[in-house]
């Protein structure tokens, strides 16, 4: 451990308490106002920032406008724009441009107003795809939750995975957003049926949307946004916060291959990069915040991450063991209650560094004893076809 | 908006696209072509007008027997699509031709689509005639 750099820390989070702005707002606003609590929780102000990152969310070209709303100069702009995971990228990139002195404060910033603007991302069409990639898979029908119901059914075929242990994810996930008033307010706010602890019994006879995938397998698409601002070591060491340290990071992107094993995701080659950067073993986390716009999602990332092997994954998941209240069964997984169960207007990855922060803080509603160390990481795109990953590693003092 | 309802169609493939009009307007003769680059052998799959085996890869174009076997599939149960909405449940299905495109498809033939599909099925092209291409479904071989 003694190895460790600790060149760059997340030292401000905000997050959106709103899941359903009913067009109050719009998502420029969502990020201005989550950008402003972000610094002020680090007890910086917007003077301080000379690094923006912006996954273009708001609209195209976002990095000549969003400058200007903010009112800063920057002398670092990163625009990645590779899904709901751009945010852990703009960590890896604030980690690479505070680590080469380029930027000493970054701003990261996500606002959505998806719920309000009815968007179908689940079971819309897909249409209006421009790729070469695009023109071939359009005609076919094929709806997001699809795509990732593929994934689930290679994954049953090859391992013997199951319905049960999918739910597994669902009902952890549901029990740590019971714990979150934000996350119970969300699901009423967005209508949820029977507001409560599930079960896996309540997940596999819930309406099925995609072969294999059932509606609580799931995420909602909800309005939501936040902030994160990172600084180097120099400017974290008077903030106002304690301190969240980025030990390493790692990328990657996969797509569609002839022969290729759809029941492993990018985060094969994006994880190994960053726990190797870090100098830390999966077994020594904490608290793992896995992107969850599915429960296949997040079986498949905690194997590709090395918690398990590949196709171990159904096993490892059962008997509640993902729940913070048991520290010693491995990882508690999105404690916050995730994407299935508090929020997911789209691109959901700045929650899982929010979070994840929490958690290093001693912050969270599903605290786990004593948390040192977590790991955030963000799927983008579509699992069963081409996507992107970033892992995260952090660390508190 | 489509004020008649015969016209709702599946989304077809635009024709005109640089990189994959080629395979669409081969479609019309019912010919299912890819690529592979001399230089490594390798099949390219979604079509496109450079090689990726190689920098200095030419690609020949070939023809599928239109003969494979299914990879994964989903039911579609949901879609808020005018047209697959009326197709719900309906089988997308990834299919490994036996020349080693991997290719994006619907499962048809079938009576039940809840139970008829399975994984390493082996299926065949059945085109779907449209008026400027054929659309590459599938349909298990007996």
């Amino acid at each position: 451990m003694s190895a460790q750099s600790r060149d760059a820390a997340i030292v401000g989070v905000y997050e959106y308490p709103s899941r359903d702005v009913e067009g109050a707002v719009n998502p420029l606003q969502i990020k201005a106002a989550c950008a402003a609590k972000a610094l002020a929780d680090a007890g910086l102000d917007w003077k301080d920032v000379d690094a923006i990152y912006d996954a273009s969310e708001s609209g195209p070209m976002s990095g000549l406008m969003i400058s200007e709303y903010f009112g800063i100069k920057p002398t670092v702009m990163d625009t990645t724009s590779v899904g709901g995971s751009s945010y852990e990228f703009h960590a890896a990139h604030a980690l690479r441009d505070i680590r080469s002195g380029k930027a000493n404060v970054a701003l990261l910033t996500y606002g959505s107003t998806a719920h309000s603007n009815a968007l179908a991302i689940g079971a819309g069409g897909r249409g209006g795809g421009v790729s070469p990639g695009d023109n071939m898979e359009t005609f076919a029908g094929q709806t997001l939750v699809a795509n990732y119901a593929m994934v689930a059914q290679r994954h049953m075929h090859e391992f013997g995975t199951t319905s049960e242990q999918l739910a597994e994810i669902s009902v952890a996930t549901r029990f740590h957003a019971m714990r979150n008033p934000e996350a119970v307010k969300a699901m009423e706010d967005l209508e949820f049926m029977n507001i409560r602890e599930t079960t896996v019994e309540d997940v596999i006879s819930s309406r099925m949307i995609a072969d294999p995938l059932h509606l609580l397998d799931c995420c909602m698409i909800s309005d939501g946004g936040g902030a994160i601002v990172i600084a180097s070591a120099e400017i974290a060491a008077s903030c106002s916060k304690k301190p969240v340290w980025i030990l390493g990071s790692g990328e990657s992107i996969k797509y569609p291959e002839n022969g290729g094993d759809i029941t492993v995701s990018a985060g094969a080659q994006s994880a190994p990069i960053a726990f190797g950067e870090a100098g830390v073993k999966p077994i020594e986390i904490d608290v793992a915040m896995i992107y969850d716009s599915f429960s296949i999602t997040v079986l498949t990332l905690l194997e590709d991450l090395g918690f398990c092997g590949k196709g171990e994954g159904g096993p490892w998941v059962s008997g509640g063991k993902l729940r913070f209240d048991r520290p010693s069964d491995g990882p508690a997984i999105n404690t916050d209650g995730g994407g299935l169960s508090s929020n997911h207007p789209g691109m959901r990855g700045i929650f899982l560094l929010i979070e994840a922060a929490r958690q290093m803080r001693g912050e969270s509603h599903s605290q786990v004893e004593d948390a040192r160390l977590a790991v955030a990481h963000g799927n983008g795109g579509m699992l069963g076809a081409r996507h992107s990953a970033a892992t995260i590693i952090l660390a508190r003092d | 908006m489509m004020s008649d309802e015969k016209t709702i169609t599946r989304p077809l493939p635009r024709v005109n696209e640089q990189d994959t009009g080629a395979f669409w307007t081969a479609t019309k003769d019912k010919k299912f072509i890819y690529q592979q680059c001399e230089k490594t052998g390798e099949v390219i799959w979604h079509p496109r007008s450079h090689s990726t085996g190689s920098v200095n890869g030419e690609l020949t174009t070939r023809v599928s027997k239109g003969e494979g076997a299914i990879y994964s599939f989903s039911v579609v149960r949901l879609s808020y699509h005018p047209f697959f909405k009326t197709k719900a449940p309906y089988v997308v299905a990834y299919v490994d031709l036996d020349e080693g495109p991997r290719f994006l498809t619907n499962v048809v033939g079938i009576e039940n689509p809840l139970e008829d599909v399975q994984i390493g099925q082996r299926v065949k092209i059945d085109w779907e005639e449209h008026e400027e291409l054929a659309i590459p479904l599938v349909r298990p071989i007996d």
